[in-house]
């Protein structure tokens, strides 16, 4: 009982402790920064004034729509097709490097090591990268986003076989199935359900930085906004953005519909 | 007849699993293999199908040597080796007659099984099986839907379907109710003696072990201290099996 009580205090001056460690933290960043705390709050709702005004869409703004819709839809599959042969590829990686169906701990080793180097740089970067070799067009947002969504797709599909698939691998395995019997028998039918469920992700995700991709490649929807940006059109930007959050969330809705009937 | 001998088995160095174990069971026997957890009794059981490759010793099936096998030969024991699991381990997105086929994988070229095609004759004789473990209305079930009895019915059915001599549990029982764990138990039983198997099967229920078992395997740090039949399972010898008195266990 004493014990306890005791426990539970010291729990209690670890929390205080911890907040006062964040707390502190922020103060010596925004003095570093020469960060005005005070001053960036009151110019918050000024800001978001500004937005408002400026960005909202006006009836003349809904003349831009269908040059919007275009290049919106462009974008989406642009997305969507990188996602897709991503997927494709990302399922035989992962299928050769997980540590039930892999060929061995040497290849194992290069495709987790391969899978975290894509994952890990970011998408700005590689699409400044790719620039080099193929200038500003859709092809290099489309290998931007495809090199970063293998590293993704390969690490999830690998844990995803890993954690799934081992038990009924061995069944079949057992009955003197051969070992691509087992892949196409036992581990794809069984991983399918998660598999699509992080597709679905993937492409929501990457209809969102393709936007961004496509203001660094002059291409898609990221161009349009930055091409109304530049030239002071505000309330087409606004109009833009309003665009892409209008289809990102509908993506979003059905993607959960198609979630709930394949699992 | 299956005939094991002087099997070996060490995972780590001077740790071994399995001493010197060696037995001989005749088909048309039901085998159960008991022991305190860690005993060795999982090793035995997938060495049996070489799913874990033993050290030294022999594994006889009608003679035949499954521990020399290349691949090709592996494949065809192990067709003939059929194995029900704890956790039922069916691929439970696809129906119970999909999973009752894939008892046929070891017999069919590697094409027709990827796509999982499969005779007439292997459709009717997965729904006669179904009927035998009770379970011919729920074929075209996906297998998520099944209670856990129902999925180890089917996973027997499974390995039914292979025209196997043997048939290897490993806990087929540990997580069912004690009613669908009887029913598990005597569908095993019967099917022993109708289609003459080889049956050995792990069990932590001792008093299911006496009442359904014909031979009892006793395994205890690795070695064999028990083999005999059934009834000759003593108080003493399960007190030396689990080093404390667990009499109680046997009424
Ligand atoms: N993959 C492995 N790597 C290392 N040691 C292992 C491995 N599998 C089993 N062992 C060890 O081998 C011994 C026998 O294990 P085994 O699984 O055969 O026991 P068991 O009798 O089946 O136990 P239980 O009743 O708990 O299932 C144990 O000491 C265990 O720690
Ligand atoms: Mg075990």
């Amino acid at each position: 009982m004493q014990s306890s009580a005791k426990y539970l205090t010291r729990k209690g001056w670890h929390q205080t402790a911890i907040i006062a460690i964040i707390g502190g933290t922020y103060l010596l960043g925004s003095w570093i920064l020469n960060f005005d705390s005070l001053g960036g709050l009151i110019a918050l709702p000024k800001a978001f004034g500004w937005l408002g005004v400026n960005f909202a869409p006006t009836p003349k703004s809904m003349n831009y729509l269908p040059q919007i819709w275009q290049k919106l839809m462009q974008t989406v599959l642009l997305a969507i097709s990188s996602t897709m042969v991503a997927a494709v590829i990302s399922i035989f990686v992962a299928l050769i490097g997980s540590k039930v169906t892999g060929i061995n701990g040497f290849v194992q080793t290069i495709v987790r090591g391969i899978a975290s180097f894509f994952r890990n740089i970011p998408l700005v970067a590689w699409s400044m990268i790719l620039l080099f070799s193929f200038k500003q067009s859709d092809f290099t947002g489309f290998l931007a986003l495809l090199l970063m969504s293998i590293g993704f797709l390969i690490r999830a599909f690998m844990e995803i076989i890993e954690d799934e698939a081992s038990e009924t691998m061995l069944a079949l395995k057992a009955t003197g199935a051969n070992y691509f019997q087992v892949i196409f028998q036992a581990v794809l039918p069984q991983i399918l359900p998660s598999m699509l469920s992080w597709i679905l992700y993937m492409i929501e995700n990457n209809v969102r930085d393709a936007t961004l991709v496509g203001i660094l490649t002059g291409t898609g929807i990221g161009f349009l906004f930055d091409l109304y940006f530049k030239s002071f059109r505000f309330d087409a930007s606004g109009m833009t953005v309003l665009s892409i959050i209008i289809v990102v969330i509908a993506l979003e809705l059905i993607s959960n519909q198609i979630r709930k009937v394949i699992l | 007849m299956l005939e094991v001998k002087n099997l070996d088995k060490s995972y780590q160095k001077d740790h071994p699993a399995l001493t010197n174990i060696s037995f001989t069971v005749e088909p048309g026997t039901f085998v159960a293999i008991i022991g305190p957890s860690g005993a060795g009794k999982t090793t035995i059981l997938r060495s049996l199908n070489q799913l874990i490759k033993d050290d030294s010793g022999q594994i006889l099936i009608d003679g035949d040597d499954i521990r020399s096998d290349n691949k090709t030969q592996l494949r065809k024991h192990r067709r003939q080796i059929g194995m029900v699991f704890q956790n039922y381990n069916l691929v439970e997105r696809l129906t119970v007659i999909e999973n009752v086929l894939h008892g046929r994988l070891g017999y069919k070229s590697t094409l027709a099984g990827i796509f999982g095609r499969y005779t007439k004759e292997e459709k009717a004789e997965a729904m006669s099986l179904l009927k035998k473990v009770g379970l011919e209305d729920f074929a075209l079930q996906r297998c998520s839907e099944l209670s856990g009895g129902q999925k180890q019915r089917v996973g027997i059915a499974r390995s039914l379907i292979q025209h196997p001599k043997v048939i290897l549990c490993d806990e087929p029982i540990a997580s069912l109710d004690p009613a669908s764990a009887q029913t598990v138990m005597q569908l095993l039983k019967d099917l022993t003696e109708e289609y003459n198997l080889i049956c050995v099967a792990n069990l932590h229920q001792i008093n299911m072990a006496k009442k359904y078992a014909d031979q009892i395997i006793g395994i205890r740090k690795g070695h064999l201290i028990f083999n005999e039949a059934a009834d000759l399972l003593s108080e003493d010898i399960l007190r030396t099996l689990y080093d404390q008195d667990i009499t109680k266990e046997l009424e």
